[in-house]
């Protein structure tokens, strides 16, 4: 691993010393002291906040107005640590943009951690100090937790469940079942830069640059995109199954078609270049800190111009339209003026030997 | 890797696709022989560019296809016994044997891993020493090299737990075959840049002689297989069947001298059977004697399986270029990518994977 994928300690200090545990034992899912002090010395300095503090066994909310949004995912990746981000700003942002794409502000996330036995205190603690900073840069809270620990063998380091509640205000109604005949389709910049970091630390492929993960919190360009309701028909996180998976799913949930100009899908030339030597398309390679909007003609290049204002959209672009025909189906122009048809994936893109 | 876009140019490759087309009197059957042209082709959408002026013919060239079910059952067999790491190119995980898949053998426990090199294993076997390590040596004259390197390099380093389970193929004697194959409708063939950049073009003038068929040695980005096939068309269309190189940019007239040293030093030349078109004579690579102690087959005693192709599957019609994938009776049934009778549905790179994947079974009339 390089330098950039190591968590960074040098600014994490435990508040108070842990026991003589330099690593996580079994005792510290047990529900005893060891799980007093982890929470104490861990999480609750981290997330701090009065909810979470008052440590009880479920959290109590206000409700806000509006309709309640409710979303949940589990972080498995490998390496915890990437170029350009780890499993805690994943952990964060995944449910964040999840809720975000429903139009919804997120408010507050549960973490749940599955923790290995044996695994570092120090790269937990760096963990949550990125989840920490990932929610204060998303605005919600961490207001309830969990956290269990599996034999060693029984876990990859440390998987983390986030679950998140945000509020979308009456009246507002954006969906993946949404999109209509004669819509623009709109991303907010490149494509597969997540993937393709997380595959070149993984597989030990060494580029002339480090492609960087494009993790981040889309609740705020999406806000900002929010007074274009009601031609704002879809939004949609393009995370696992890249950009070409979310438009397959929007076109059959939209009973649409979808057709993609290929030469205007904005792609980093170094993950263009990985996805070439691994001959894999950046299409198929997931994202996450991008967004799909899918929007009334009308707004098309108001809606692109606000996002490329956004710091989550400078790279923003018009990349397709929705069509009443070959329905469920995306279907590309591609750059040589030929045309194909973008199936759905069986399962992960595998890399082709030649 | 700013040299590529030159060669995805939309513009230039639209006013090569208006040449060819007006050089063209009549429609070419024109076979591209290796699997990563016509992931290419198909992925832009080349041959519906030139639909008019050419039919694109896709050829036997995806190694994963070729590969002998028998073979597959023989890797099988060996991942799945204790203690044994098998390491493979990607995409022969999903090509299913007789009963399973690699992918499967991994849920059930084995230790399969996918590298992106043969070296790669080479490594793994030298980092777990009390393990044996196999990798899966498919391919073309374009993946032999460095499988030759790796058993070479295992030998002298005495790394005795590795072992390579060996299925090479070659393109010469594969056109030949599929020229003296009585239904042939090829007229002519784009050869694989990456295969003569080991092998060199040389061995394709005895063909072009034989056979009287035009041999054009072609790239794989849009513009060199337009331009491959441009000057196809005009040998044909001139009735002067040559070798070209249209891919000077990476193949030399002798290829990679070095590369062919070491191949000849590891591998000898065998009659190996392909996938859906039978043995073809003296067609394939394996391990010579002095590299024995490194063949898996050998080392593994699986020599004694024997596996019978499927009879429904008709992919050895379309990897000889008699049948298109979407002619199969079972093509897009039975047989998709998810459930594949046969190899050519399974990789990506395979015919019938390509036709189905790219849409090239329903009419996409509407967004031209």
């Amino acid at each position: 691993m390089s330098a950039m994928t190591k968590p960074d300690l040098s600014l994490w200090s435990c508040p108070l010393p842990l026991r003589d545990y330099p690593s996580i034992v079994l005792g510290h899912g047990g529900g005893g002291q060891l799980t007093s002090e982890l929470i104490e010395h861990i999480f609750v300095p981290a997330f701090r906040n009065t909810t979470l503090e008052t440590m009880a066994d479920s959290s109590v909310l206000p409700a806000p107005a509006g309709r309640l949004a409710f979303s949940t995912d589990s972080y498995v990746v490998q390496p915890l640590f990437f170029p350009g981000g780890s499993i805690g700003d994943l952990a964060v942002y995944g449910t964040v943009n999840d809720l975000a794409m429903s139009g919804a502000t997120p408010l507050y996330l549960s973490a749940g951690f599955i923790l290995e036995e044996g695994f570092p205190l120090s790269h937990l603690a760096a963990i949550v100090d990125r989840m920490a900073v990932a929610a204060r840069a998303a605005g919600v809270q961490i207001v309830t937790g969990d956290t269990k620990v599996v034999e060693k063998g029984h876990g990859d380091g440390c998987y983390i469940n986030t679950a998140g509640i945000g509020v979308v205000p009456d009246g507002l109604h954006i969906g993946p079942a949404l999109a209509r005949p004669g819509d623009v389709v709109i991303v907010s910049g490149t494509i597969g830069d997540h993937g393709m970091a997380i595959m070149s630390v993984r597989e030990g492929l060494e580029f002339e640059t480090v492609i960087q993960s494009d993790t981040a919190a889309l609740n705020s360009l999406v806000a900002s995109l929010l007074p274009f309701a009601p031609h704002l028909h879809v939004l949609r996180d393009p995370t696992r199954g890249g950009l070409a998976s979310s438009l397959l799913e929007i076109a059959g949930q939209s009973r649409v078609g979808i057709v993609l100009n290929e030469c205007s899908v904005p792609v980093l030339p170094d993950v263009q270049a990985a996805c070439d030597l691994l001959g894999m398309d950046p299409l198929y390679v997931p994202n996450e800190g991008k967004l799909v909007a899918i929007v009334d003609p009308l707004v098309a290049e108001s809606v692109l111009a606000r996002m490329r204002e956004h710091e989550h959209g400078h790279r923003a672009a018009i990349i397709g339209t929705v069509t009443e025909q070959h329905v469920g189906m995306l279907a590309a122009k591609t750059a040589i003026g030929g045309t194909r048809i973008i199936p759905l994936q069986i399962g992960e893109q595998i890399p082709r030997i030649c | 890797m700013k040299y590529l876009d030159e060669f995805r140019d939309g513009e230039l490759a639209r006013r090569l696709a208006r040449e060819i087309q007006q050089t063209a009197t009549r429609r070419w059957a024109i076979m591209e022989v290796c699997g990563g042209q016509t992931h290419s082709i198909v992925r832009n959408g080349l041959d519906q560019l030139l639909e008019d002026a050419v039919e694109m013919i896709h050829g036997p060239g995806c190694p994963v296809c070729v590969t002998p079910l028998e073979l597959i059952d023989k890797a099988l067999a060996i991942a799945s016994q204790p203690g044994v790491i098998f390491c493979s190119f990607g995409d022969m995980l999903r090509v299913p044997g007789s009963t399973k898949d690699l992918f499967r053998i991994k849920a059930e426990g084995g230790d399969v891993r996918v590298v992106y090199s043969p070296l790669d294993a080479l490594q793994i076997a030298r980092q777990n020493p009390d393990r044996q390590v196999v990798f899966f040596g498919i391919g073309f004259e374009t993946t032999a090299p460095a499988n030759a390197m790796a058993v070479h390099q295992a030998k002298l380093q005495q790394v005795s737990n590795f072992s390579m389970l060996v299925s090479h193929v070659l393109v010469p004697p594969a056109i030949e075959a599929i020229m003296n194959s009585p239904s042939c409708r090829v007229q002519a063939f784009l050869a694989a840049g990456h295969v003569c950049s080991v092998m060199g073009y040389w061995q394709y003038y005895p063909l072009v002689e034989r056979y009287r068929v035009p041999i054009v040695i072609t790239g794989f980005e849009p513009l060199d297989l337009l331009e491959g096939i441009r000057r196809t068309v005009q040998l044909l269309e001139a009735g002067t069947p040559q070798v070209e190189n249209a891919y000077e940019r990476a193949v030399s007239f002798e290829g990679n001298q070095a590369a062919q040293k070491l191949l000849s030093e590891v591998f000898e030349v065998e009659d190996r059977n392909w996938r859906g078109i039978g043995e073809i004579p003296r067609s394939g690579w394996k391990l010579r004697d002095a590299y024995r102690d490194f063949d898996a087959e050998h080392r593994f005693s699986v020599s004694d399986i024997r596996t019978q192709e499927s009879s429904f599957c008709r992919s050895g019609e379309v990897l000889q270029g008699n049948l298109k994938p979407n002619e199969c009776a079972g093509f897009g049934h039975e047989c998709t990518p998810r459930h594949p009778l046969g190899a050519t549905m399974v990789s990506t790179e395979g015919a019938c994977a390509a036709y189905y994947n790219y849409g090239r079974f329903v009419a996409v009339d509407s967004i031209r």
